[in-house]
């Protein structure tokens, strides 16, 4: 009862929501068989890349691997907080 | 010619013997013609499943190497008219049957039967690659935990390396009411995960413990809802068009209450 309470109120997060997001996470590696480190390789990478055009949040970045038929897509989410204007 | 389909999952335990067992006894009582094949060589199982294990003579790999005739290594399902069993061997491993003999022989037994339903073991190993060498179709076994959806992805990507049929998806073990509650995970989030086509689900079932102390498939049991889902799922591979197992389906005062007030899922 107290786990309902606490759910409904927003303080723990369901734990199939975990299973999903640990899930997401690990099948990264596994579909790419790239390692953790590589994969925040990745990440930094994409982020310093793209910083140079537009401003993101890197909390809310998140890089998936998702399969689409018979192959695979590297899917990144990355949140823009605005254009960075060309330089005059 | 007949269709060769494997139960495959990766993870050992989820209930790939008893989706063989069950799916085999509901084709035959279907008026099809079927033929099991345990491919887990060295932990046979499906004959203790399906109540056979006292009838055994020669098994798969007395075949393979030519010391019995397939159809003597056959036993035959006596409360079923057309359902027939090869066990595997209990006192070999798994290299003792190379991948092209087994094709080879699931070539022979398509032969004579409608359908040959092939048990694989779990796993990625050599026991894996003999039990999907001749099939036509692969059916992927999951349960809605994490180990078991990542082991699936795993089994699903080799799967289409090799390009058989594109596997379909099979979710055992759901419980209704810890996915209500948000402790488990749906239908839809597996599906989202696993990106394959979902062929159906079966509850969590305290008749399929029962029916594997008897030795006796739930589809025999009318009462059994994994045997009911089982039901479905037989006449979904036979090419009908039945709409999915409803999880939300509840008994019960309560049950009735949830469903006026439109609580329910």
């Amino acid at each position: 009862m107290f786990d309902l309470l606490a759910r409904v109120f927003g303080r723990e997060e369901s734990s199939k929501t975990v299973a999903k997001e640990r899930l997401r996470l690990v099948l990264v590696h596994d579909r790419t068989s790239l390692s953790p480190e590589t994969l925040e390789h990745l990440k930094d990478d994409l982020i310093r890349v793209i910083s140079e055009y537009l401003e993101i949040d890197d909390h809310g970045f998140r890089v998936d691997v998702a399969r689409q038929d018979d192959s695979m897509a590297l899917v990144a989410n990355i949140p823009v907080k605005w254009v960075k204007r060309p330089a005059p | 010619m007949g269709e060769a389909i494997v139960i495959t999952s990766g993870k050992g335990g989820v209930g790939k013997t008893t989706t063989t067992a069950n799916l085999g006894a509901a084709l035959a009582q279907a008026g099809r013609k079927v033929a099991l094949v345990d491919a887990d060589i060295g932990l046979r199982n499906l004959d203790v499943v399906m109540g056979l294990e006292n009838r055994i003579v020669y098994d798969l790999v007395d075949v393979v190497e030519g010391f019995a005739k397939l159809k003597n290594a056959l036993i035959k399902d006596k409360r079923f008219e057309n359902l027939y069993l090869l066990p595997a061997a209990q006192t070999r491993d798994k290299t003792a049957v190379s991948p092209e003999q087994m094709a080879e022989l699931v070539g022979r037994l398509k032969d004579e039967f409608d359908y040959v339903l092939v048990d694989s073991p779990a796993g990625i190993e050599q026991g894996f690659r003999n039990a999907v060498a001749g099939a036509d179709k692969a059916l992927v076994v999951a349960t809605p935990e994490v180990s078991s959806v990542r082991d699936a992805d795993r089994i699903i990507g080799l799967l289409e390396a090799q390009e058989k049929h594109k596997p379909s998806l099979i979710i055992n073990r759901i419980r209704p009411n810890m996915v209500r509650r948000g402790d488990m995970m749906d239908i839809d989030d597996m599906i989202e995960i696993l990106a394959i086509e979902l062929l159906g689900v079966v509850p969590e079932d305290e008749t399929i413990v029962v029916s594997t102390n008897r030795g006796e498939p739930a589809v025999l049991n009318p009462q059994s809802r994994a045997g009911e889902a089982y039901r479905n799922i037989t006449r979904r591979l036979m090419g009908e068009d039945v709409p999915l197992f409803k999880l939300e389906e509840e008994s019960g005062f309560l049950g009735r209450i949830r469903k006026l007030m439109g609580l329910r899922g």
